[in-house]
C-alpha cells in the first residue's frame, strides 16, 4: 500500500505553471493544468537539463525553457523530432491538496 | 388483514415518483403516510427556473398535487415538519406531538442550500434558490430593480438569467475563473459569458464576496474583497446544496455526506430507507434527477421484497436559460491517457470537445450546437468503441465519413461590415463586391478596393476572402501558419483581435479555430502579447503564456541560475547605487558581475529563490528592473553630449535618459533598443539601433530599423526634427505603430521591410493626428504597464519564486 504525502494547496501552483518541490531525490517540478490536474516529473528536461519547472505549460504538455523540447506531463517522453524521457512520479489532487506518492520520493538515496 | 403501515418523510421529486411505483405495483399494499414541510405537494423543482423565466407557470410544474395523492389513498400532511424519528418504537411525530407508527419508513429529505456564513446573510433580502418561495421573490423584484446572485453554477446562472429576462438588473459573483467550472472547461465557460452578458447580465469571475452590507435590516450592497460594492435589492445565494441528514442523524442512522445507502437503498436500519438527494450512496452524493428516479425504482422494488439494485451511471447536465445550448457529460479532466478531439466553428458559435480514451468517449463538452449531444451521451454511457469513426467522430451521427473542418471558416464568419483593412478602412462586403465583379487576385483587389495595399498586414485575410468567395479557382500562394494550433499567421490574428474586438485568450481560440484546448508555447505568448497591446485596459497579462524569462523577470542561464541587470537610466549611475550592486554581489554570492553592451551591470548566476531578494536589496537604493528580458524597451545607450564632450552638438544623455523614462516598462514584439549620439562620430553607435537619434547643430536625425544581430543593418533616416520633444514624440510614435502592427518577434527592421518606410513615415512624421492618436494610445497603455517589477514582486509574490515544499525533513525522520 503506498503511501501519500500532502505537499500543499492546488492553488500554490498556478494554473498552467508549476513549483519545485524538494526530494531526496532531487529536485521534482510538480505541474498544474488548466484542467486543473497534476502531474510530477524530474525538474530535467532529457536534453541539456532545463528547468522544466519554469517552462510553459499547454495541454498535457510542458515546453524546456532552454530549448523548446515538448515534454508529455503524462509520459514524461519528448515530442515530435526530440527522443529522451522524464522520469515522472504519482501524483494526484484530493480535496484541493496537491498528494505525491512517497514511497519513491521521499526514501533515501541508495548509497 | 392489517394492511403494512408506510411513512414517507418529504415529497420532494424522488418521494413522489417513488409513491407512483408503490401504488401502481402494489396497489392497496401499504397504508400510506406522506409528510412533507413545504405546504404543497408535488412539483418539479427542476422546472422552477422556467417558472422564473416566464416560461413556464407554477400549475404545470406540479407533478403530484394533493387530489393525485387522495385518488390513490395517501394520507398527506403537507407543511408539517417530521420533528421526531424513534426507531425502537417504530414511529414518526410531527408537529402536533402524536406518534404514528410505521413498518417501513422511507426519508427523502432532500437537501438545503448552503448559504455562505457572510457577515450580513441573515439580512432580509438575503435568500437561496431552492424552492417556490425563493422563486416568488425573485419574481416579484420586478423590472428595474438590481440583483447580485453569488454562484456561477447551473443554478445561479438560471436564477440570473430568469431575473434578467423580467428586467432586472443581474450581477452574477463567481468565486472561480470560468461559468460552470465543474460542467465546463474554459473555452466552453468564456462563449456561456458571453452569451450571457450579451442577455445585459454583468458577470464577475475570480471574484471573493466579503460582505453583504445592509441598511435597516435589508440588504443594499455585496461588497468584494477589491472593495467593489455592488448594490442590489436582492442577494441570491446559490453556492451548492447539503443533503439534509439532520433528522437521520438524531435518529442514530449512520450518516456521513448524507444518509447512507446500500444498493437496496436500504439505511443501517433495514426498516428504514432513504432516496432522493439526502443520501449517500458509495460516496456519492447526488443532484441530478436521473439518479433520484433510479433511486426511487429500486426503494419501490424493495418495499415489494423484489430484488433490485441502484447502479450509478454516467451524468449529463444541461442548462435551462434559452438561448445558451450547453451540454456536458463524463469526466474531461484527471487522468492519465488521455486525448482530446476539439471542434470550433466560429461562424456557428459552436465548440465541442471530446475527452477519448483508450479509444472509447469518457467526457463531452458542447456548446452552441448541442444537437448530437445524445448520441455521444450514448456513446460515453455505452463505453462504444468508436476507433473506427475517430476522424469524423466530432461531426456527430449524420456526419460519419464526412469532410474536414473547413480552415477558412473564420472568415466566412465575418459579418459584411467587418473591417478587413484597417489602413484604409475596408470591410468584407466591399472586397466580396470587388471579387464578385471580377477582382481575380490580391492585385485586383488592391487595385480597386485599396485593401491590404498599405502595411499588408491583412493581405493573409483578403487572400482567404479571395477563396472563400472564388472557391476551387482560386490558388492562394501557401501562407505560413501561426503554429501547428491553427491556419491562420501572424497578420491574420492580429486583425481578426482588432476586427472582431477579441478580448480574451478564449476568445482567439474560438474565433481562430484553435485545434488544441489551450495553444502551445508558440501561440501563447504572442496572443498575450497582442492582446494586451491592442486591449491595455480589458485584458490582464497572463504569466503562465510568458516565457520563462518574463514570468521571472529575470533572464534564464544555461544552469538553471538567472542574470539580474538593474536599470541604469541613459548609462548613467551613481556610486550609491555602484555601492547597492556590489554588496548585493557579495551578499548573494553572484559569481560573474559583467558590464554589458548596453551600458548596463549584470550579475550573472543568482540562484531563482534568491531573486525576491536581491531585488528587495537592490529597490533599497532606488534601483529598478533594466528589463535585460523582455521583449519591451531594454536599453538607451548615451554618449555623455555637450556635458562633458568638446564635440558634442546637444545633450544627448538628457535626451536618452528622458526617452528611457518615457518608453520603459512597455511591452513590444521584440526587444527594443535605442541609443543617442551627440554628434555624427556616433560614440553611442546609434546607427544600428531600432531607434538611433543622432544629434546635429540643427537638431536630431532620428533613425529606424537598425540592427547589429544575427543581421547587421544600418537605420533609415524616419526624420529631421528640431526639437527634443519632437525627437521623443517620433520615437514614442514609431514604437507604437510598431507595438499595433508588428509580428510577434519581428524587430522593427524586419517589420519595417514589410511595411515600408515610407508608409510608417507617413502616420509617424507627417500626419499629425496620427501620430498624436499613437502617443494617446501608448500612454493609456503605459498607464498600466510601466511599473516596476521588481518591486511587485519582490513586495507580493516573493513566496512563488520558493519550492512548494521540501521533503527532506521527512526522510530524515
Amino acid at each position: 500500500m503506498s503511501t501519500w504525502i500532502d505537499i500543499g494547496p492546488l492553488d500554490a501552483v498556478p494554473l498552467r505553471g508549476a513549483r519545485k518541490l524538494l526530494t531526496p531525490q532531487g529536485c521534482i517540478a510538480v505541474f498544474r493544468t488548466a484542467e486543473d490536474e497534476v502531474f510530477a516529473l524530474d525538474n530535467a528536461c532529457p536534453h541539456k537539463g532545463g528547468p522544466l519547472a519554469e517552462g510553459i505549460v499547454h495541454g498535457r504538455s510542458v515546453t524546456c525553457p532552454l530549448h523548446n523540447w515538448v515534454i508529455s506531463l503524462e509520459t514524461g517522453e519528448a515530442g515530435g523530432a526530440d527522443s529522451g524521457r522524464v522520469p515522472t512520479f504519482p501524483a494526484r489532487v484530493e480535496a484541493g491538496r496537491i498528494l505525491v506518492e512517497a514511497d519513491r520520493l521521499a526514501a533515501r538515496p541508495a548509497a | 388483514m392489517d394492511r403494512q403501515k408506510l411513512i414517507v418523510v418529504g415529497a420532494g421529486m424522488a418521494a413522489g415518483r417513488l409513491l407512483e411505483h408503490v401504488t401502481d405495483g402494489q396497489p392497496g399494499a401499504w397504508e400510506i403516510t406522506l409528510f412533507n414541510a413545504e405546504p404543497r405537494g408535488t412539483y418539479d423543482r427542476i422546472m422552477l427556473s422556467p417558472v422564473l423565466a416566464g416560461d413556464k407557470t407554477y400549475p404545470e410544474i406540479v407533478t403530484h398535487d394533493a387530489a393525485w395523492y387522495a385518488e390513490r389513498g395517501i394520507a398527506t400532511r403537507f407543511g408539517e415538519r417530521v420533528t421526531e424519528i424513534d426507531r425502537a418504537a417504530k414511529t414518526v411525530t410531527g408537529t402536533d406531538g402524536v406518534p404514528v407508527p410505521y413498518d417501513k419508513l422511507v426519508l427523502a429529505t432532500g437537501s438545503s442550500p448552503f448559504m455562505i456564513p457572510l457577515p450580513g446573510h441573515d439580512l432580509d433580502g438575503v435568500i437561496a434558490y431552492r424552492d417556490l418561495e425563493d422563486t416568488e421573490r425573485m419574481m416579484a423584484l420586478g423590472a428595474g430593480n438590481r440583483a447580485v446572485v453569488i454562484g456561477g453554477g447551473l443554478l445561479g446562472l438560471e436564477a440570473a438569467a430568469g431575473m434578467a429576462a423580467r428586467g432586472v438588473a443581474v450581477t452574477v459573483v463567481h468565486l472561480m475563473g470560468h461559468l460552470m467550472e465543474r460542467q465546463l472547461d474554459e473555452a466552453a465557460g468564456f462563449l456561456l459569458r458571453k452569451s450571457l452578458t450579451d442577455k445585459g447580465i454583468s458577470i464577475r469571475c475570480s471574484a471573493t464576496s466579503k460582505e453583504i452590507l445592509g441598511e435597516n435590516g435589508q440588504a443594499r450592497a455585496l461588497l468584494l474583497d477589491d472593495g467593489t460594492e455592488l448594490p442590489c435589492d436582492l442577494l441570491v445565494m446559490a453556492v451548492g446544496i447539503r443533503p439534509s441528514i439532520g433528522l437521520a442523524r438524531e435518529a442514530g442512522l449512520a450518516v456521513g455526506k448524507g444518509i447512507h445507502v446500500d444498493d437496496q437503498m436500504l439505511t443501517s436500519d433495514a426498516d428504514v430507507l432513504a432516496i432522493g438527494e439526502c443520501v449517500e450512496h458509495r460516496g456519492a452524493v447526488f443532484g441530478l434527477v436521473a439518479p433520484l428516479y433510479d433511486q426511487a425504482k429500486v426503494a419501490a422494488l424493495a418495499l415489494a421484497g423484489d430484488d433490485a439494485a441502484f447502479v450509478q451511471k454516467e451524468l449529463s447536465t444541461k442548462l435551462k436559460v434559452t438561448g445558451c445550448d450547453l451540454f456536458s457529460a463524463g469526466d474531461f479532466s484527471q487522468a492519465e491517457g488521455r486525448e482530446d478531439i476539439v471542434f470550433r466553428d466560429p461562424a456557428r458559435g459552436v465548440y465541442k470537445r471530446l475527452v477519448l480514451q483508450d479509444d472509447r468517449v469518457v467526457g463531452a463538452v458542447m456548446y452552441g450546437d448541442t444537437a448530437d449531444s445524445g448520441w455521444f451521451f450514448g456513446l460515453i454511457r455505452d463505453r462504444t468503441d468508436i476507433s473506427e469513426m475517430r476522424d469524423t467522430l466530432i461531426f456527430g451521427p449524420a456526419y460519419q465519413g464526412g469532410t474536414a473542418v473547413d480552415p477558412m471558416a473564420a472568415v466566412a464568419a465575418l459579418p459584411d461590415e467587418a473591417e478587413i483593412c484597417g489602413c484604409n478602412g475596408v470591410c468584407k462586403g466591399q472586397i466580396v463586391n470587388a471579387i464578385q465583379d471580377g477582382a481575380a487576385d490580391l492585385g485586383a483587389v488592391r487595385a480597386c478596393t485599396k485593401a491590404s495595399a498599405s502595411c499588408g498586414t491583412c493581405t493573409g485575410l483578403v487572400e482567404q476572402l479571395l477563396a472563400v468567395t472564388l472557391g476551387e479557382t482560386y490558388a492562394a500562394p501557401a501562407a505560413q501558419p501561426m503554429c501547428g494550433c491553427t491556419e491562420l499567421t501572424h497578420e491574420d490574428v492580429r486583425r481578426l483581435i482588432k476586427a472582431q474586438e477579441l478580448r480574451s485568450m478564449p476568445a482567439v481560440w474560438q474565433a481562430g479555430a484553435w485545434a488544441t484546448p489551450d495553444g502551445c508555447h508558440v501561440c501563447r505568448p504572442a496572443l498575450n502579447y497582442y492582446l494586451l497591446a491592442d486591449w491595455p485596459l480589458e485584458y490582464r497579462d497572463d504569466p503562465q503564456s510568458r516565457f520563462i524569462n518574463e514570468r521571472k523577470h529575470a533572464n534564464i542561464q544555461k544552469d538553471g541560475t538567472f542574470s539580474v541587470v538593474p536599470r541604469m537610466w541613459g548609462g548613467i549611475t551613481t556610486a550609491s547605487e555602484l555601492r547597492a550592486i556590489a554588496d548585493a554581489a557579495d551578499k548573494y554570492n553572484v559569481p560573474t558581475v559583467k558590464v554589458t553592451g548596453g551600458q548596463r551591470i549584470d550579475l550573472l548566476g543568482v540562484k531563482g529563490e534568491d531573486l525576491p531578494a536581491i531585488w528587495a536589496d537592490l529597490g533599497k537604493a532606488g534601483l529598478v528592473s533594466g528589463h535585460a528580458y523582455s521583449k519591451g524597451l531594454r536599453t538607451v545607450k548615451t554618449c555623455v553630449g555637450t556635458d562633458h564632450c568638446r564635440f558634442g552638438t546637444q545633450d544627448s544623455t538628457g535626451l536618452g535618459i528622458k526617452l528611457e523614462q518615457a518608453l520603459w516598462g512597455s511591452w513590444t514584439p521584440h526587444k527594443v533598443k535605442l541609443a543617442v549620439s551627440g554628434c555624427p562620430r556616433n560614440c553611442a553607435e546609434a546607427t544600428c539601433k531600432d531607434v538611433g537619434i543622432v544629434c546635429v547643430d540643427s537638431g536630431y536625425q532620428v533613425g529606424v530599423g537598425g540592427a547589429a544581430g544575427m543581421d547587421l543593418k544600418e537605420t533609415e533616416r524616419l526624420a529631421d526634427v528640431a526639437t527634443e520633444q519632437e525627437a521623443i514624440d517620433v520615437t514614442v510614435a514609431f514604437v507604437q505603430l510598431y507595438r499595433e502592427n508588428a509580428k510577434y518577434l519581428d524587430r522593427p527592421y524586419k517589420w519595417l521591410s514589410k511595411v515600408g518606410l515610407d508608409w510608417v513615415r507617413a502616420r509617424v512624421v507627417d500626419d499629425l493626428e496620427e501620430r498624436q492618436r499613437l502617443l494617446d494610445a501608448f500612454a493609456l497603455s503605459q498607464s498600466v504597464y510601466q511599473k516596476d517589477p521588481w518591486a511587485e514582486h519582490a513586495r507580493a509574490r516573493a513566496e512563488s519564486f520558493q519550492p512548494l515544499a521540501s521533503l527532506h525533513r521527512e526522510a530524515a525522520e
